[in-house]
């Protein structure tokens, strides 16, 4: 009883926090953006309410050991995505080269200031399915920022969240040029997104209720921008590998190098 | 009459207690829950009550807030009245039974209140039932099937509707428990109800922690129409029969003149069909909580020297089939800690007929789980890869011993979903000691065992019935053709007779009068 008590609690404080955010955010016009990194990082957090600065945390994520081969996928059954892969397709688990990793998902998890509100960019994040596979598969909204899914198969898909802290959804899109919006209200690292048509269809979005977030691309590299001043302590998470965090401190104007390696799984 | 309304108005009060403020209820719902429901959703909700492990779908975990039944939207939390309705008439095909014949309206208010305690995202949310038309006139069931294959439905739930789409073997709920997809061909266990309201209002909410989506972004999208997708409904409706079928003890064997050899013969056509429901053989272990094989349906015909047995049952799987791997994998990992480890190799798909080697001794039956050592069974074992079919004799289930030859012929196919498998055996068997002779006029006992080699059912995992019994019409004697056409040749014959020998006498009687005129 004491736990769904503390439960809401900390729901009812979210919920403050997302609605205070919203009519506080609208006075400040500053516009701040924070950038995400590399072809992978998906779309970008682009205007943002709450206190920005000029700083950046940068940094390569590093790769050591042997990656395990991604899963072949067999597209057979769905002739038209198939099509779309030049090369045997595989699920892009582990996304390696010259030892640097891609899709790794890095944002500030703790140090911004307690009262900092921000309100959600107007521009949606689109997550595409195409060739049955979810571009980006990797990426991060801010609380309440809309979430734009299209299909570009010509083939039904569902696309699936299956949240802990926040509501769910199933929807399906059974044809391409379809498109649907959907927004989380609840910070959540990270929402898994999945298809049940196609099991070898999984992406995962970090909701955050800041917009100091990055998404490593294919050379590994990632940088947050438009900091305040501060002591962060930047995680860094991928799918298969877990997390990592290191605390970052860096001044107004400063750009601090953060970089991370995560090792192959033993064999 | 007065007194159902009578009732009526004290139900209405009880609603209306139900309005009561939520802490005043709890007490009473927590009550009722412990008693009546945390055997399986656990004393916190979660879903792990003791009985949760030999459950499969498992048991609602109320802490998430997730529920599949709902008139709301996907993802939205369900209303009082949605989880009101589960709670009174249950989940078919499912644990779940109902409860409005154990508790009060007013029990049944206040665990519902208490349910939705265990989640937090039931506070200060009210729920919003989606807006419902009604169904548009005339059946529409063709253009529905145009709907359904457009939106792909069988990419899951396969084109006869029977849970073998393409999809079917990599399907998972939230917990990552292996989930099927539907057999729409029996939706008497759709959990949400199947009349065609149901079924259309699934479509619109999905089933929330399961793969089913909700199509209304279909609509809203212009993809379809929305009376298309109640024709949709109206399709799905359309593939069961309109009452589910029901169990009667004895198959009637017909006479035929000539035996079909052929699964599409037209005599079968015309042939009754019996229905024969199985359950998970929990008794001896292993013990199998999940069969894939619900019923079989049979058929029997005899022509006075062979018995012909036709025997249909829903499986999505013809087994083995790498396709389906990774549905065993997860079948292990959801059932293993019952009885053991479930096997991680897939086996063949197999049909055992099981018969009293002594149908006329009506005194006692033996054991219905495979006989026993002091009266075993007579046995028709069916593999489906190979496809063969052995006799035996069965002293216990599992325990088989094949005779050294078998006369019963076997024909199968599988196809969308479904084994359908032809089996004769001469009524008088060569082995006079241990097969019994089928002799007509007689129930002569039988029972069944089903398995599903990529469930994961190997050994005396699978699905059992009870003892039935085949009939054997007994064959029409000549006489009794003969007989009234007799009587009737007689009858009036003697009729005739008595008449003409009136009419003379008559006729005598009045000559010498006219005479002496």
């Amino acid at each position: 009883m004491r736990r769904v008590m503390l439960c809401t609690v900390v729901a009812a404080g979210a919920l403050w926090a997302v609605g205070c955010g919203g009519s506080k955010g609208s006075g400040n016009g500053s516009g701040a953006s924070a950038q995400t990194g590399g072809a992978a990082g998906g779309a970008a957090a682009t205007t943002a309410s709450g206190p920005t600065g000029n700083a950046t945390v940068s940094g390569v994520i590093h790769f050591t050991g042997t990656a395990p081969a991604n899963p072949k996928i067999d597209m057979s059954q769905e002739s038209a995505c198939a099509a779309k892969h030049p090369t045997p397709p595989t699920e892009p688990q582990y996304v390696v080269a010259n030892g640097k990793l891609g899709n790794v998902f890095v944002y500030v998890k703790s140090g911004l200031p307690a009262d900092a509100k921000y309100s959600p960019p107007g521009a949606a994040v689109e997550i595409d399915q195409d060739g049955c596979l979810y571009r980006p598969r990797v990426f991060g909204v801010v609380v309440n920022q809309k979430i734009l899914i299209k299909n570009d198969d010509p083939v039904l898909h569902n696309i699936k969240a299956v949240p802990k802290e926040n509501r769910g959804f199933n929807i399906s899109q059974p044809t391409a040029g379809m498109q649907t919006t959907r927004t989380f209200t609840t910070p959540e690292v990270m929402v898994p997104l999945e298809c049940n048509v196609h099991g070898w269809m999984h992406a995962w979005v970090g909701v955050l209720p800041h917009p100091f977030f990055s998404t490593s691309g294919t050379d590994g590299s990632f940088s947050i921008k438009n900091l305040p001043a501060g002591t962060y302590t930047i995680e860094a998470w991928h799918e298969k590998l877990g997390t990592q965090t290191q605390a970052v401190t860096v001044g107004a104007g400063e750009t601090k190098t953060a970089d991370f390696t995560f090792s192959g799984p033993k064999a | 009459m007065n007194g159902a309304r009578f009732f009526a108005s004290l139900r209405m009060t009880g609603s209306l207690v139900l309005a009561a403020p939520l802490i005043a209820q709890q007490p009473q719902g927590k009550a009722v829950y412990d008693k009546w429901c945390s055997g399986c959703h656990g004393e916190t909700g979660a879903g792990d009550g003791f009985g949760a492990r030999t459950m499969l779908p498992q048991p609602r975990d109320f802490t998430k807030g997730v529920y599949k039944i709902r008139t709301t939207a996907s993802g939205e939390i369900p209303t009082d009245a949605d989880i009101r309705h589960i709670v009174e008439v249950g989940m078919p095909g499912t644990a779940m039974p109902e409860w409005k014949s154990r508790l009060s309206d007013g029990e049944i208010g206040a665990v519902v209140q208490y349910i939705k305690s265990f989640s937090t995202f039931f506070k200060g949310t009210e729920a919003k039932p989606i807006s419902v038309g009604s169904a548009p006139g005339g059946s529409g069931a063709d253009e529905g099937r145009k709907t359904f294959e457009k939106l792909e439905c069988f990419k899951c739930h396969g084109q006869g509707g029977r849970g073998d789409g393409k999809s079917a073997p990599t399907l998972k709920d939230d917990y990552g428990h292996p989930i099927r997809a539907a057999d729409l061909t029996e939706s008497w266990k759709c959990r949400g109800g199947n009349t065609v309201d149901q079924i259309y209002t699934r479509l619109r909410t999905g089933l929330d922690g399961t793969p089913m989506p909700s199509f209304t972004d279909a609509i809203e999208g212009k993809l379809i129409t929305d009376e298309q997708l109640w024709r949709v409904a109206q399709y799905v409706r359309s593939l069961s029969p309109e009452k589910p079928p029901e169990a009667r003890e004895v198959v009637r064997a017909a006479r035929a003149t000539t035996l079909p050899t052929s699964l599409d013969d037209n005599a079968w056509k015309e042939t009754e069909r019996f229905w024969v429901p199985l359950v998970g053989q929990i008794i001896d272990k292993p013990r199998w909580f999940a069969p894939t094989v619900d019923a079989v349906w049979v058929q029997a015909l005899h022509d006075g020297r062979s018995l012909a047995l036709k025997l249909s049952w829903d499986d999505p799987t013809r087994s083995p089939d790498p396709a389906w791997d990774e549905w065993l994998g997860r079948m292990s990992k959801a059932m293993t800690d019952v009885d053991g480890a479930v096997p991680t190799q897939q086996s063949a798909d197999r049909i055992i007929i099981q018969w009293s080697k002594t149908p006329n001794d009506e005194s006692e039956r033996p054991y219905f789980l495979g006989g026993s050592a002091r009266r075993p069974v007579y046995v028709w074992r069916w593999t489906s890869d190979p496809a063969r079919v052995d006799e035996g004799t069965e002293t216990g289930l599992g325990h088989f011993t094949p005779f050294s030859s078998s006369q019963v012929t076997q024909t199968a196919r599988f196809a969308d979903g479904q084994w359908q498998l032809l089996l004769t055996r001469p009524l008088a068997s060569a082995d006079t000691t241990n097969a019994p002779r089928f002799t007509t006029g007689r129930a002569i006992p039988m029972a069944f065992f089903a398995g599903d080699g990529s469930n994961g059912e190997d050994d005396v995992r699978g699905a059992v019935s009870t003892w039935y019994a085949v009939y054997l019409d007994v064959p029409t004697p000549a006489r009794v053709f003969v007989a009234p056409l007799a009587t009737i040749v007689l009858s009036a014959g003697l009729g005739m007779l008595l008449v003409t020998r009136a009419q003379r006498r008559e006729r005598r009687a009045d000559s010498p009068h006219r005479e002496e005129q």
